[in-house]
């Protein structure tokens, strides 16, 4: 086996042993029942946790091995990139977990991890060449810091999502009740990315299109998906395959918006049908699921992970970023989309920090800002570089 | 001002919440809590106690948390507004007319109001700079009012606190001992708390143990590392701080540089090196051929002597030779020259020569330097060619007239007067590429084009700024206080024994109940003290799930 298989082989390893220790964090929900459940429920935790940092460890396993294998530390494209944060999130909920022992927060935390591990996978796998720019050790050090912090603060959102799951009534309505059906509605949108994906990959399905680009260019580009959205100008080259249904302008990247397109249709039909059979709402499912927690030590938790993470997000996205960029480019800061969402994310657990220092933001309005915090983390990842970024290519 | 007097006669100064010696809630407010407001140890902060002058008014407003929290986001959305359309400077036109069409072009008539509205250059905008400038004043100002008497009520913090204050802490312990002697309880709490690495000071029957209370300054201390930052970024402003030019060099040419007095930089190759890697999956998708390994340019840096006059190029002593790499710039006296940008095979000259069109008899080659063109070639005594046009980078005609775009020679066209024993009047004729027109009529000669010379260009900034060591000190200092303020948190816990032998114990952390906690176990069970319970968790345990309005004034 060559590394690189190996280290798809341990990456593969990861994510089962990821979705093992989610049904036995499932088993730890304690019960009240007095016939030694709640022992039980101990041990389903302590075996949770273990296959959790056996997992963890694969995943080491599969960025070490791939980093060997390319030469540089594997966090240069999409895949890389949102694999390892994946991994960082684990490895957050670990420390987190044996300084609090809370069970429940590995049953958000872990299908959160596999999520992002799953949609890291929708992207091209191999391994990419580095250009000059990111030939850098600093680079490696402040992508690495960086994800690390936003793994720490995205366990805040952990405890936030837990929190709001056990303290928003699913029977009352109310705008907390709307909004959390919103942002869970959003996951099943992730699944519902990662169930198209695969589906049309399978098929293997391609159309292949000639457009013109913004700078007038003529260019080629392959869909993976039925084109519902047209390029700019497009000519469609592969036969029996659908014509896109609208032209876009040369600043849309109509490939990407049919993705989105795609990923909403199947992500709304797998909602909809968990309402029509279950005839609930997805928060009515969850919330009995969640078990009893002293909702004082969930916000601990939240606060505390903003507090351990700001530290190391700082360091990693604001002082590591500039003095790479000063070595490369000469300024330290030059106001680049990524850059300013960096910035963006650091002032917002700023603000986060401070509203604590005053009465009447603890709880479930913490709980919120860390859900909204998270929320800007995805932006950054996921629409700054997908949508915004990329303008400027000398990178 | 009226000076408070507390009830145990400590004189303290107007404002204050908490008697600065015993801690007895002095205003009705605190009395009628039931869990008191540790944050400032209720010493009286300067924004609470006056708002008389126009002074005071500003102060009060820049000093609150809330202020401060609703400045942090006005930024935070300003600065997210410059990442809807690209900013300016990522924009590749040289006017502010073709940037006004380029916005509306590509994206619309939104793009066409946020040209006008000019958020296409927010970040240097006077409003979104006076909005950091704000930020800046509020962190000084809310960092002076509440630190000074911060620091002032921990430096003179007292052992024994009143009855009232100690009821009122959020984790509090009141009753008899479980086990054992009475009169070995406080050296046993003591003993524990000095194992738990406390600070213990013992008056009497009383006990204060505390931990970590340097903790309590990272706050101010990471505010005044964003505060020097600030500075550092504002001494660009003045001059000899900081350079920030760019310059085009081409193969072979020697240039001043800009900014940097007396140095010249010579362009001896431009590299670009690509990866030989087979296309990834992502390439193709992207349409990528190649994707880029190396950008290089090998220089020679080259001082004028001390006496030379400005511009003067003979004599230039050499300084260094280096090659130039993206993240790997040529570092010299503060100076730096960094690898930015390239053009690769730039027209540099172009041959023809003069043929004759219908026996295609060569009379002689000219060479035309693309950037130094010369008036005329002379080929023999009776043959030669006049250069009577030069146009770059010709774009068309105008009223007859070709025109040139540029000055670079992107397009070259040429007005040739060929003077030959045949026609010793001359024949005029316009040279473009791909096209010829002859004004008067078929001539007999014709420049017939041979081959073209070209050459790279290297695309260098140069940088200067003074201030980076300042922003690393900012910077680092901030690290610090972010790291103290948020690994390390401040515990106390006053113990006393009253007459009776019983305990009375209560506790504070300014965060992380969960670590004192665990540290009141300790003792608890070590000093079988009584149980302690959290008077907030109760309340909250009672209350359900309600929400809670707390005051939000900070
Ligand atoms: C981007 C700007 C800022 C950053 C990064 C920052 C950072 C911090 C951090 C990390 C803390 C500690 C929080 C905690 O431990 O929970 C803090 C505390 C504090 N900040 Fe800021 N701050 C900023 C702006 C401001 C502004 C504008 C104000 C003005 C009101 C302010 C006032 C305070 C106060 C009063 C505290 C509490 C100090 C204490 O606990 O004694 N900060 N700041």
């Amino acid at each position: 086996m060559s590394l690189i298989d190996l280290s798809g082989n341990l990456l593969f390893v990861a994510f089962i042993a990821y979705l093992v220790g989610t049904l036995l964090f499932g088993g730890a929900i304690k019960s009240n029942k007095p016939d030694g459940a709640a022992k039980r429920a101990d041990n389903w935790g302590k075996l949770a946790i273990i296959v959790t940092i056996i997992g963890f460890l694969a995943q080491l396993g599969y960025f070490i091995t791939r980093w060997i294998h390319s030469g540089h530390a594997p966090v240069s494209n999409m895949f890389e990139f949102t694999t390892a944060f994946g991994m960082f999130i684990i490895g957050a909920f670990i420390l987190i977990y044996y300084m609090y022992r809370l069970t429940a927060l590995g049953l958000v935390a872990l299908p959160i991890a596999l999520l992002i591990i799953g949609y890291a996978a929708m992207f091209p796998r191999d391994v990419t060449p580095l250009v000059p720019s990111l030939q850098s050790y600093w680079l490696t050090i402040h992508v690495i810091t960086a994800a690390l912090g936003q793994a720490i603060l995205a366990i805040s959102a952990v405890a936030g999502l837990i929190y709001l799951l056990k303290a928003v009534d699913p029977k009352v309505k109310s705008r907390g009740r709307f909004w959390l059906e919103a942002v869970l509605y959003f996951i099943v949108l992730v699944v519902g990315f990662i169930v198209v994906t695969v589906i049309f990959r399978s098929m293997g399905y391609e159309a292949v299109f000639n457009y013109v680009d913004k700078n007038g260019a003529e260019q080629e580009i392959i869909y993976n998906m039925p084109a519902v959205f047209g390029m700019n100008d497009y000519v469609l080259l592969t036969d029996d395959v659908m014509e896109p249904i609208a032209e876009m302008p040369p600043v849309i990247n109509a490939k990407k918006l049919t993705v989105v397109f795609w990923s909403f249709i199947a992500g709304s039909i797998i909602y909809l049908l968990i309402r029509l059979i279950t005839r609930r709402r997805i928060l009515a499912i969850l919330h009995p699921l969640v078990p009893k927690i002293n909702f004082n030590l969930l916000d601990e938790i939240g606060y505390r992970s903003v507090l351990i993470g700001f530290p190391v997000f700082s360091l990693g996205a604001l002082v590591f970023a500039m003095i790479w960029a000063q070595e490369a480019w000469g300024r330290f800061w030059g106001w680049d989309p990524k850059e300013v969402w960096a910035l963006i994310t650091w002032l917002f657990y700023a603000a986060f920090l401070h509203l604590r220092l005053s009465k009447g933001w603890e709880g479930k309005k913490s709980a919120w800002l860390a859900l909204i915090g998270f929320a800007i983390i995805l932006f950054n990842l996921i629409v700054v570089n997908l949508v915004i970024a990329g303008l400027h290519s000398y990178a | 001002m009226e000076k408070i007097i507390c009830a145990c006669g400590h004189e303290n100064p107007f404002g204050t919440k908490l008697c600065e010696k015993c801690g007895r809630p002095l205003t009705e407010e605190e009395k009628n809590q039931k869990v008191l407001d540790m944050r400032y140890d209720g010493t009286a902060i300067r924004s609470k106690t006056r708002n008389k002058s126009i002074v005071d008014k500003i102060w009060n407003f820049f000093s609150s948390v809330k202020v401060g929290v609703s400045l942090i986001f006005i930024n935070l959305v300003a600065a997210s507004i410059g990442t809807i359309f690209p900013q300016e400077f990522f924009v590749n036109v040289a006017t502010e007319a073709e940037r006004e069409i380029y916005y509306e072009e590509t994206y619309g008539s939104l793009g066409k109001l946020y040209y006008a509205l000019g958020l296409s250059d927010v970040y240097s905008s006077w409003w979104f700079q006076i909005l950091v400038g704000m930020l800046g004043i509020s962190i000084i100002i809310a960092s002076l009012d509440r630190g000074i008497p911060l620091h002032r009520s921990l430096k003179n913090q007292r052992v024994k606190r009143h009855e009232s204050f100690m009821k009122r802490q959020r984790v509090v312990a009141e009753g008899s001992i479980t086990e054992g002697d009475s009169s070995k309880t406080l050296d046993l709490v003591e003993e524990q708390m000095k194992k738990l690495k406390y600070n213990v000071r013992r008056e009497g029957n009383a006990i204060l143990a505390e931990r970590g209370r340097f903790a309590r300054y990272g706050p101010y201390i990471n505010h005044v590392g964003l505060i020097v930052f600030l500075l550092g970024v504002m001494l660009r402003l003045l001059p000899g701080f900081y350079v920030d030019e760019s310059m085009w060099v081409r193969e072979g040419d020697i240039r001043a540089i800009p900014g940097m007095e007396g140095y010249f930089i010579e362009n001896e190759k431009f590299i670009l090196e690509l990866h030989d890697n087979e296309k990834t999956e992502a390439q193709i998708q992207q349409g990528v051929n190649a994707v880029a390994k190396n950008y290089q340019t090998n220089v020679k840096l080259y001082k004028q002597p001390d006496d030379a006059l400005p511009g003067q190029t003979d004599n230039l002593e050499l300084v260094k030779e280096y090659s130039i790499r993206v993240n790997h710039p040529l570092q010299h006296e503060g100076y730096s020259l960094y690898q930015m940008d390239f053009r690769l095979n730039e027209l540099k000259g172009m041959n023809f020569t003069l043929t004759n069109k219908e026996t295609g008899e060569e009379l002689g080659d000219v060479k035309v330097d693309l950037t130094n063109p010369q008036k005329e070639y002379v080929i023999d005594e009776q043959t030669k060619v006049d250069l009577l046009g030069y146009y770059p980078d010709f774009s068309g005609f105008k009223n007859g007239e070709p025109q040139t775009a540029t000055s670079n020679p992107n397009n070259p066209a040429f007005i040739f007067k060929m003077t030959t024993p045949e026609k010793p009047d001359g024949e005029v004729s316009f040279v473009a590429i791909k096209q010829t027109i002859e004004p008067n009529g078929d001539n007999a000669y014709k420049m017939t084009f041979k081959s073209v010379e070209t050459r790279n260009m290297s695309g260098l900034t140069v940088h200067k700024d003074k201030t980076i060591p300042i922003l690393f000190v900012g910077g680092f200092i901030f690290m610090l206080g972010v790291a103290i303020g948020s690994y390390w948190n401040h515990r106390r816990i006053w113990v006393e024994q009253l007459q009776d032998g019983t305990i009375r114990l209560a506790a504070h952390a300014n965060k992380n109940w969960f670590n004192i906690k665990k540290d009141l176990t300790a003792i608890t069970e070590y000093a079988h003290l009584p149980q302690f319970i959290d008077q907030v968790e109760k309340e909250n345990d009672e209350e359900g799930q309600k929400e809670k309005e707390g005051d939000n004034t900070l």
